[in-house]
């Protein structure tokens, strides 16, 4: 009898991840929950948002379709991003402002708190489930559609949502919470991440690109929130990775003409954590470099990693730096697919962009790309010597211009 | 030879009354979510296979499945006082083939956990408090200021360095909501604030803070309930 052929462990989960799956609807393991929604609608118990038109029509895990709308979209921001990457959020407004798109930046929202619960446990379902309603109203008071930046708020919110549906008195605990702020109780037919919104815009991006990527191999790591929780409702496409992979972020960056390869820990978490990052990061460090970063090195090695949540971009891109003293195989820098997509048309790399916040080294990434980066940097600084001396704020009318590749 | 009973642990905790680990069980079991998220279990251990937190720590989301699919009172205790704290609730163990959601049952424990002032949850959740203080009182988790070199050391001297920054940083963001704002992540209305404070009172949220550290409550009442009586 002839010795049995050892696969090595990395070739075989790359080939089985190879085949294509296409997915029934017919057979789907779950039930559409936006019917159930609509049956709770017309019994009078929450009202149902409308995606507005224009929307475009995407599948999601089980061969459903998702309606993710273009415009009149109201801007639930992640306050990891805000906070700590605002690159991130400057770049989704500036691509709608780069398409005319009617939006709204509200202030009249929270985060979803939904990172301190998991990090935590201090928190409850019903006051969870409030706390979203409360923000889900807000939005439909001013008739625009909830766009989620954050990964943890989007899969939050999908969690919440099935809350919502299958739990009549969690309904009544929250119509009543809400009743004392005067607001009715509210539920988006679709629950929309903005990296959706990317992907259905990204043939439009890709139209309008003034940076080549076709020389940048980009490694995605898409978020655990993204695809985990309540796992049917994220983007799939037979033609990205088979189906077997979500095809948000990875078609954007092919769309721009990037090499995308697969990795054997693509499916792995960042190492985020919740809690640890926060206060036990030895954790997360070790995670996001012996499990993400050095895997994807050692595999494919990329010019940079996309990834699509605040927590991913932050723990990706700052655990590499005391990785260096131990010699660990590290340096690839780390963007959000708006990010990427702003550069790509041309945005500023500071401005925009905001790539000083990073602190993976992005420079190689912009000498490849051919970008100037030390003259818009120069830029940069003059802006900041213009608003310590009190001259001047930066605005949008400094940030609107398309100043690559002019 | 020591006692030893197939599936079950011996008695770690033998100061905790057995009629308490079984109250606190019987808590989590209670919750609606509670039989949306285990259905029995088959021991494959593809579960443990995709958790980041059983590669780097002496823990395992199949135990955890098996204990509570077994109604282990002894287990299930050590579990809530030695090893949901170590769960990155990631939900990369929703794989499991029974349907089962290992770090749903997480989620659960850990508020049970720390809605019954559990010492362990309590002093797990020490260095975190001024996060809690954060998001309860500005409905956001971090803000820049919160960067501070003491706190992440292991990010390298850019921390240090954006400390001398952020003030000029943050005026040089073109979003309207962020431009300036140091002490949040963007610039939220006052009535929405007020809005999240009366949703903290009056879903309980307010009473489980409580139960982790009764100086940060006593300050966070203080605070809200002044904004709440101003509004009203
Ligand atoms: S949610 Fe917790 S138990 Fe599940 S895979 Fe992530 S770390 Fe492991
Ligand atoms: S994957 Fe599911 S069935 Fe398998 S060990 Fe984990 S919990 Fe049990």
């Amino acid at each position: 009898m002839s010795a049995p052929t050892i696969i090595p462990i990395v070739d075989n989960i790359m080939q089985k991840k190879s085949r294509s799956v296409r997915r029934d609807p017919q057979n789907a393991p779950t039930h559409d929950i936006r019917e159930e929604l609509f049956e709770l609608e017309a019994r009078g118990e929450l009202i149902v948002q409308r995606v507005p038109e224009p929307y475009v029509e995407v599948q999601t895990k089980y061969g459903r379709t998702k309606k993710i709308p273009i415009g009149k979209t109201w801007h639930h921001k992640s306050c990891g991003q805000c906070g700590h990457i605002p690159g991130y959020t400057a770049s989704i407004f500036w691509l709608h402002r780069q398409f005319g798109i009617d939006h709204i930046d509200p202030t009249d929202q929270t985060s979803c708190t939904g990172w301190n619960y998991y990090a935590s446990g201090t928190s409850n379902p019903v006051a969870q489930l409030a706390v979203m309603s409360r923000n889900f109203a807000a939005a439909h008071q001013t008739g625009y559609y909830p766009l989620i930046h954050c990964g943890t708020s989007f899969g939050h919110y999908k969690e919440c949502r099935e809350e919502i549906v299958h739990h009549a008195d969690y309904r009544a605990e929250v119509r009543r919470v809400l009743a004392k702020l005067g607001k009715p109780l509210v539920v988006p037919e679709e629950i929309v991440h903005y990296s959706e919104w990317v992907h259905v815009m990204r043939d439009r991006i890709a139209e309008r690109q003034v940076v080549d990527f076709s020389d940048i191999t980009a490694t995605v790591h898409t978020a655990c929130h993204y695809h985990k929780i309540v796992v049917e409702d994220a983007i799939y496409d037979p033609d990205i990775f088979g189906g077997q992979r979500t095809a948000t972020v990875t078609a954007t960056m092919q769309a721009l003409g990037a090499e995308v390869p697969d990795y054997s820990t693509w499916f792995d978490c960042c190492g985020f954590g919740f809690r640890h990052v926060l206060v036990q990061r030895d954790f997360t460090r070790s995670f996001a470099v012996q499990r993400k970063i050095q895997v994807m090195k050692e595999e494919v090695d990329p010019d940079l990693v996309v990834t699509h949540d605040t927590g991913c971009v932050t723990t990706l891109d700052k655990s590499q730096f005391a990785a260096k003293a131990h010699d660990f195989k590290v340096g690839i820098p780390v963007l959000s697919d708006a990010q990427v997509a702003a550069l790509a048309m041309g945005a500023h790399p500071f401005r925009v962009l905001q790539l000083h916040w990073h602190t993976s080294d992005w420079r190689p990434l912009m000498e490849k790309l051919g970008i100037d980066w030390e003259k818009y940097w120069d830029e940069f600084q003059e802006d900041l010597a213009a608003i310590r001396s009190g001259e001047k704020t930066l605005t949008w009318e400094d940030a609107d211009a398309v100043v690559l590749g002019v | 030879m020591p006692e030893w009973t197939l599936g079950k642990v011996t008695n770690k905790y033998p100061d905790v009354p057995y009629e308490e680990k079984e109250r606190l069980f019987l808590e989590t079991k209670a919750d609606p979510r509670y039989p949306g998220y285990i259905y029995g279990c088959y021991e494959c251990g593809i579960c443990v296979s995709a958790c980041p937190s059983a590669r780097f720590y002496d823990y395992s989301p199949r135990v955890i499945a098996q204990a509570m699919a077994r109604e282990d009172v002894e287990r299930f205790y050590e579990i809530m006082v030695e090893d949901i704290c170590n769960c990155a609730q990631c939900f990369s163990c929703v794989r499991c083939p029974r349907q089962n959601n290992p770090g749903g049952l997480v989620t659960i424990i850990r508020e049970m956990a720390v809605r019954n002032g559990v010492q362990e949850a309590r002093d797990v959740l020490q260095g975190y408090t001024r996060v809690i203080y954060k998001v309860m009182l500005k409905g956001n988790q971090v803000s820049p200021d919160m960067l501070q070199p003491d706190f992440f050391p292991d990010w390298g001297p850019w921390v240090a360095g954006f400390k001398g920054n952020m003030k000029a940083w943050r005026q040089a963001i073109p979003v309207d909501t962020l431009r300036g704002v140091t002490d949040a992540a963007w610039r939220t209305d006052d009535e929405t604030l007020r809005e999240l404070y009366t949703i903290w009172f009056e879903t309980g949220n307010i009473d489980i803070i409580q139960e982790v550290d009764e100086g940060l409550y006593d300050l966070l009442v203080d605070v809200m309930e002044e904004e709440l009586e101003e509004w009203e």
